[in-house]
């Protein structure tokens, strides 16, 4: 008993130094957003906000187009994240509610396929975009991980819990197998929703490598492909760079605040089941 | 087989042949749109890559090389640069990140500690960051003049070339992968050490046993699914590991930064040999696959 006031300050020093290491490069890019290029590379740790936070932004904007990247960004997110969540619940329901000849060889395929890469499809994609006349389309960015398995997992694990006499209850009642999935179902999977919508959304607000390859003229552009061109230029202001970044990143955080309890929640659910 | 709802109703079912039959087919109503996405966008181009991966491109048409393309890998030096230093990244970067995010959990998880809500959403942020936004942030801090540097000198040593060095620019580049995923990891282990029964920690203390004890012998024996289930997480990632190398060090200082899912998108979408990339990717989905029955045989059987 002693020692615990010891240990406890051990224990605060540890967590502080952590935490400050986690959100010290936020804060700098925050400040870099509203300071010219050269401060970031001056010698005080300590970055105050500076004034220049309007003409990094316009920069930017000429550089890039903001408007029309962050339309882009949103568009495809949002769409996707909607079209996702429902494909996924809809295929989760079946592998949780029913009793089906080829239920769980199905389930089983899109369980392995978690453990592909990403790049195995990247080339066959791209051939198929290309012979579609797809490239540089939004039907390119969305269409390809609608049915994503990671999703259908974790709305399978929550979706395991609902009773299945409510559902008997219902079909007695006469109502519709869609009434009683949209109906009765859905509602009581809120949490499990808003913790699958914000992993679909932050894998399609943050995602490179396909939209890098689908995309190649700037007015398609999405977020991180729109910053990486810009940190290929041979001439980099950095307080432009940092301008967006901020611009990529704040709306995620917030997202992410705002529904923190549900996705860190949801995440352990899937995790410990 | 018989559905859920064709149990539920059975005095029905002698009366109602037609409505069972409607019944059966409502799973596969449900499951296809999924399906039928899933064929076309993921099963599909995992078997068109895996059939790529053995043909060459001939005057524009592709055409049967047979295993020419893994006999160019094997002595690809490039290609075996990037493997070497994909799995030194994995041999380094994963035992470190998941050590801190054990440390950091059992801290967090200490009755000690207040605002703990505080610090896991601080410790988790990073993991919100895109891969792309965060890899540019480290690339300008690390700078020869960045801020790192600055603290760096201000402590009385000398500039270190984080980014045109080839040992430093690995070093640079684990260590933003750590920053980025260690909270990640943390949070998974938050939940798991909340499923291990305080009882076994009383009766360790009332052994005598202390704190740090009680770590290397109840907390990391009971985490072990749990880290097994992070490990593979991480193996695969980090096999796959593309964002980071293109945006922080582009692959260099030559090439000591590059890995195989950064070798794949150049030899693919720059020189546009997709049967070649092709084989690359396949040898990246054997090595993931090697990796984590290899995970599973030393940690799994007890």
């Amino acid at each position: 008993m002693r020692k615990k006031p010891l240990q406890k300050v051990f224990l605060y020093i540890a967590l502080v130094i952590g935490a400050i290491i986690s959100l010290f490069p936020f804060y700098w890019a925050l400040m870099g957003a509203t300071n010219e290029s050269g401060k970031m590379f001056s010698s005080s740790l300590i970055m105050l906000p500076g004034s220049k936070l309007v003409e990094n932004i316009v920069n930017l904007n000429e550089q890039i187009g903001i408007g029309r990247v962050m339309f882009n960004s949103l568009f495809v997110s949002i769409t996707y994240t909607i079209l996702a969540l429902l494909i996924s619940t809809m295929a989760a329901y079946a592998f949780a509610k029913f009793q089906f000849k080829g239920r769980n060889v199905i389930f089983a395929i899109f369980l392995l396929s978690m453990m592909i890469p990403y790049h195995a499809t990247v080339i066959p994609l791209f051939k198929m975009m290309a012979a579609l006349g797809w490239l540089n389309t939004y039907q390119a960015l969305i269409l390809p991980n609608l049915a994503y398995p990671f999703a259908i997992f974790l709305m399978r694990q929550n979706m395991l819990a609902f009773p299945t006499a409510l559902m008997e209850a219902a079909r007695i009642d006469g109502a519709g197998e869609w009434k009683i999935f949209w109906k009765i179902v859905l509602p009581s999977m809120k949490p499990a929703l808003a913790a699958t919508a914000i992993f679909l959304f932050m894998f399609q607000w943050n995602n490179f490598l396909w939209p890098l390859v689908a995309v190649n003229t700037t007015d398609m552009y999405t977020f991180p492909v729109a910053l990486s061109s810009l940190f290929g230029l041979s001439r980099i202001d950095y307080g432009q760079v940092m301008a967006g970044v901020s611009l990529a990143t704040v709306p995620i955080i917030i997202f992410f605040l705002m529904l923190q309890r549900h996705f860190i929640s949801g995440m352990l659910g899937s995790a410990v089941k | 087989m018989k559905s859920n709802a064709v149990i539920g109703q059975q005095e029905k079912v002698v009366v109602n042949r037609k409505k069972m039959k409607k019944q059966d087919i409502v799973p596969y109503l449900f499951i296809a749109p999924a399906v039928i996405l899933f064929a076309i966008f993921m099963a599909y181009p995992i078997i068109a890559s895996f059939i790529l991966s053995f043909q060459t491109s001939q005057g524009g048409e592709m055409v049967f090389n047979g295993i020419a393309n893994y006999q160019r890998l094997i002595s690809d030096q490039i290609f075996l640069k990037a493997l070497g230093n994909t799995f030194l990244f994995l041999a380094i970067q994963v035992p470190i990140m998941l050590s801190l995010a054990i440390i950091l959990s059992t801290c967090l998880n200490s009755a000690l500690v207040k605002l703990k809500g505080i610090f896991r959403v601080s410790f988790f942020l990073p993991a919100v960051t895109s891969l792309v936004a965060y890899s540019i942030i480290f690339s300008v801090m690390l700078m020869e003049e960045g801020v790192i540097n600055q603290v760096i000198t201000s402590l009385g040593a000398d500039r270190i070339p984080w980014l045109s060095h080839p040992t430093w620019a690995k070093v640079a580049l684990i260590t933003a992968i750590t920053w980025r995923w260690v909270g990640y990891n943390m949070v998974i282990y938050l939940a798991a050490l909340q499923n291990i029964p305080e009882e076994l920690y009383e009766a360790a203390s009332m052994d005598g046993a202390s704190k740090i004890r009680q770590f290397f012998s109840i907390t990391v024996p009971q985490l072990k699914p749990v880290i097994l289930f992070t490990a593979v997480l991480s193996t695969i990632g980090t096999l796959q590991l593309f964002d980071e190398p293109f945006t922080l060090t582009g692959g260099g200082p030559s090439d000591s930064t590059l890995t195989i899912g950064m070798y794949l998108y150049q030899t693919g979408f720059r020189y546009f040999d997709f049967g070649y990339a092709s084989a690359v990717a396949y040898v990246i989905v054997v090595l993931i696959g090697i990796m984590t029955f290899i995970q599973f045989k030393v940690t799994g059987d007890k």
